[in-house]
């Protein structure tokens, strides 16, 4: 083709020829010529994180805020290692991102060289797929086949290792259109018979339910509304899990609001009690099903998810349907259509009479105080004071981000990023960054408890160094909040390790870093710090003194079915048996 | 199960799915996956199964097509019908896979294994090894005054039949390369 590049200028190429405005990353010996190109070059933004675990979390809040591929680069050996969190996260939610890793030069692999690690061995059980590129003339190709096999199907993470030698020697650049077409190439429609069965269920249902997931929101904005139009057709309820949240608006008539082991008490019983349930790219996690043995006993199950794999794993399923959620449902609104057919409004009536008996326990009630800041007020309070905003959401781990989930409404996709299938503490703040950064006028808040914070709190140092004006809403209890409720429910209130001690002085801390540090305890004074977080041009830490021993409920103990939820006010001792405490 | 009880050749692909995808009998299939030949695939393909907690009976691996480098693993596996499900739907997941066949459900098939046996003995015994080896079509690749070394085809019960028999014998080193497998016609 055109004159010879050398490795590093292929895969700067590369990732312009994919669309790539933006490269968190870290640099390191092994990675030292693409260091050199990005230099050269003003294209790609390079963010310079302070942690690569943070650039890949970083790339996953770009990734799950647009839709796009997310791109972190780091160097060989930790580099490589420290973005292991980051890569186990992105596969166990579907997050399309790639990292580039460096590695030892070709001929020292496996000597055991300064900063070498069997990076494809380490990354191969938490990567959609990884390539070791062992010439310049395989490069280009490999890294357009990467982001390839990240966005496609089922989207995940994908990690190219780039040995230096590679990244200096020359060849010629094959183009994005040119590159090899991968055998990879998921089904997206789904079987017509089978969502022909389905239309029929739907029209004779009487007590159905749609419980979607995450699938709906990395299948694009078309699914989004295609299901937003397939509830309207139908009037069924519908819940989520907490990945798909957004996909339907917290707003619509239809929510029930999430499902699962902090889900909400009318949508657990309603997919206990159905008779039709619809699954739309969801995976019967096991957060969702409870026991396994008596989940929704009594239902019809279909299940839309474009890996075949998660047909049949945890349920067993009357009608599956492989594909992609906005190519099936599209099918599906077609065929309802077609053939004029109407549901059982009858029956779903009623179905929707005993939904509303359900909703009157008010399941998410708590007992406020005059005194003491309860971490639902605060959100509440949150979401009461930034409703309407161009708003994004993140949060870390633990009892936090199952309030934000309860309190906070999201009425589109893509605003909601959290960390589902891997439990990541210390993901919500990088995961911000990225938010912010492919949103730089929007508001950003990262939900968090004081113990996932400090998990990932060096980059506060990027997010002042970008005046990325994340702000950090920090619900403080001085506990791993979580861990002290399980600790609380299954181990005679023993508080194994599960308190903060010598937390440090948050408003102190934002200072030191050069952002803004805001501090409440009083519920008196907590609209008007929120407003003064919010009207603060710049990155913010808001630290907000809980209450210390709140429980998050309502909650399905572990090892038992949707029907046995704990309540609020409810008595929590003894509340797990003996088989369900060795249950995560 | 299904009062048949019939375990091979019923299938979903069958007009009538025998197989009740909840019972918890142990199944033995055995499974042919094509795949690019390519560094790390039968790492992917072993991680899967030591990752999820699958079973590997055998295990054989090698290139069938040098031009489009593509390899033939098969694979002998246990499980209940929804793990043997799950193992074939995971299998179908890896990137570099591009077919995975459940041979005992796809139809009759041949599997045939390849094993050597060592027998050190003098003697009846040298004479009985060798006399039972001819009736079980093993041929004789080396020997000295003290031993053979047999080699022998066929379906595993087969090979495990003639190790029974070798035991006694002076049955001294085994080597089997695991299950190769065809569909038929």
């Amino acid at each position: 083709m055109t004159q010879p590049r050398t490795g590093a200028q292929m895969i700067v190429q590369a990732l312009k020829d994919q669309g790539v405005d933006v490269v968190f990353g870290y640099p390191g010996g092994a990675v030292l010529p693409i260091y050199d190109e990005i230099f050269l070059q003003n294209e790609i933004r390079h963010i310079l994180v302070r942690h690569e675990q943070a650039a890949v979390h970083a790339a996953e809040g770009y990734a799950r805020s647009t839709g796009k591929v997310g791109v972190a680069l780091v160097t060989s050996g930790p580099g490589a290692t420290n973005a292991v969190t980051g890569l186990t996260d992105a596969l166990m939610d579907s997050i399309p991102i790639v990292v580039l890793s460096g590695q030892v030069p070709t001929f020292m692999i496996g000597n055991d060289a300064f900063q070498e690690a069997d990076t494809v061995g380490i990354t191969r059980p938490c990567t959609k797929h990884n390539w070791l590129v062992k010439d310049t003339a395989s490069l280009s190709s490999t890294i357009h086949e990467a982001f390839h096999v990240a966005r496609s199907g089922r989207p995940g993470p994908v990690l190219v290792d780039i040995p230096k030698d590679v990244q200096f020697a020359s060849g010629s650049y094959t183009p994005k259109q040119k590159a090899r077409t991968s055998h990879y190439q998921p089904k997206l429609k789904g079987d017509t018979a089978m969502i022909e069965q389905l239309a029929d269920a739907i029209a004779t249902a009487k007590r159905p339910i749609f419980y979607t997931g995450g699938g709906v929101i990395n299948s694009g904005p078309a699914a989004s509304q295609l299901l937003r139009e397939l509830v309207e057709q139908t009037g069924f309820p519908i819940t989520s899990t907490l990945m798909g949240l957004g996909a339907y608006p917290a707003s619509g008539k239809n929510w029930l609001g999430m499902l699962g082991m902090h889900g909400l008490y009318e949508a657990n019983l309603a997919m206990h009690g159905c008779d039709l349930m619809i699954n739309v790219g969801a995976r019967f996690d096991d957060r969702i099903t409870g026991r396994v043995q008596d989940f929704s006993p009594k239902s019809k199950k279909a299940h839309i998810d474009i890996d075949p794999s998660s047909i049949n794993k945890v349920i067993h399923v009357d009608m599956p349907i492989i594909g992609d959620v906005a190519h099936v449902l599209e099918d599906l609104l077609r065929i309802w259509k077609s053939k004029g057919r109407k549901t059982n409004a009858e029956a779903v009536a009623k179905w929707w009479d005993q939904i509303n008996e359900w909703k009157k326990v008010d399941c998410l009630q708590y007992s406020n105080s005059e005194t003491t800041i309860k971490p639902q007020y605060a959100l509440e309070r949150l979401e009461a004071l930034t409703k309407g905003r161009d708003r994004y959401i993140t949060t870390e781990v633990g009892q936090h981000q199952m309030w934000a989930a309860q309190y906070l409404g999201f009425d589109e996709p893509h605003r909601w990023m959290t960390s589902g299938g891997l439990g990541t503490m210390g993901y919500g703040q990088p995961a911000a960054m990225g938010v912010q950064i492919a949103h730089k006028d929007s508001l950003v808040i990262n939900i968090a408890g004081e113990a996932s914070w400090l998990m990932n709190m060096q980059e506060m140092g990027t997010m002042v160094q970008y005046h990325l004006p994340v702000k950090q809403f920090i619900l403080n209890n001085e506990r791993l909040g979580m861990v002290r409720q399980w600790q609380e429910l299954l181990h005679g209130e023993r508080y194994s390790q599960s308190w903060s001690e010598a937390l440090p002085d948050f408003v102190k801390l934002a200072e030191a870093f050069g952002a803004k540090g805001i501090q409440c305890s009083d519920p008196k004074d907590l609209d008007d710090a929120i407003m003064e977080m919010l009207d603060y041009d710049g990155p913010v830490i808001f630290d907000c003194l809980v209450e210390k021993h709140e429980n998050c409920l309502p909650m399905i103990p572990s090892g038992e079915p949707h029907n046995k939820m704990l309540l609020p006010n409810s008595s929590t001792k003894d509340a797990i048996a003996a088989p369900g405490a060795v249950l995560v | 199960m299904s009062p048949l009880k019939i375990k091979k050749g019923s299938s979903r692909h069958s007009a009538y799915d025998l197989r009740d995808p909840n019972a918890d009998v142990i199944e033995r299939h055995t499974l042919a996956v094509i795949v690019d030949n390519e560094a790390g695939v039968l790492a992917r393909v072993i991680g899967l199964f030591s990752g999820r907690g699958y079973n590997i009976e055998s295990l054989t691996v090698a290139e069938i097509d040098h031009l489009g480098h593509t390899s033939r693993i098969t694979i002998v596996t246990t499980g209940t019908p929804a793990v043997i499900e799950q193992i074939k739907a995971q299998l179908g997941r890896i990137v570099p896979v591009h077919e995975v066949h459940d041979l005992t459900v796809e139809g009759a098939c041949v599997e045939r294994e390849l094993a050597l046996f060592k027998v050190a003995g003098e003697g009846d015994k040298r004479v009985e090894a060798l006399r039972l080896a001819d009736v079980f079509r093993a041929n004789v690749v080396d020997s000295t005054l003290t031993s053979f070394t047999f080699e022998i085809t066929g379906s595993p019960e087969k090979i495990d039949a003639f190790a029974e028999l070798m035991r006694p014998l002076g049955l001294a080193e085994m080597a089997r390369t695991g299950v190769a497998a065809l569909a038929r016609g």
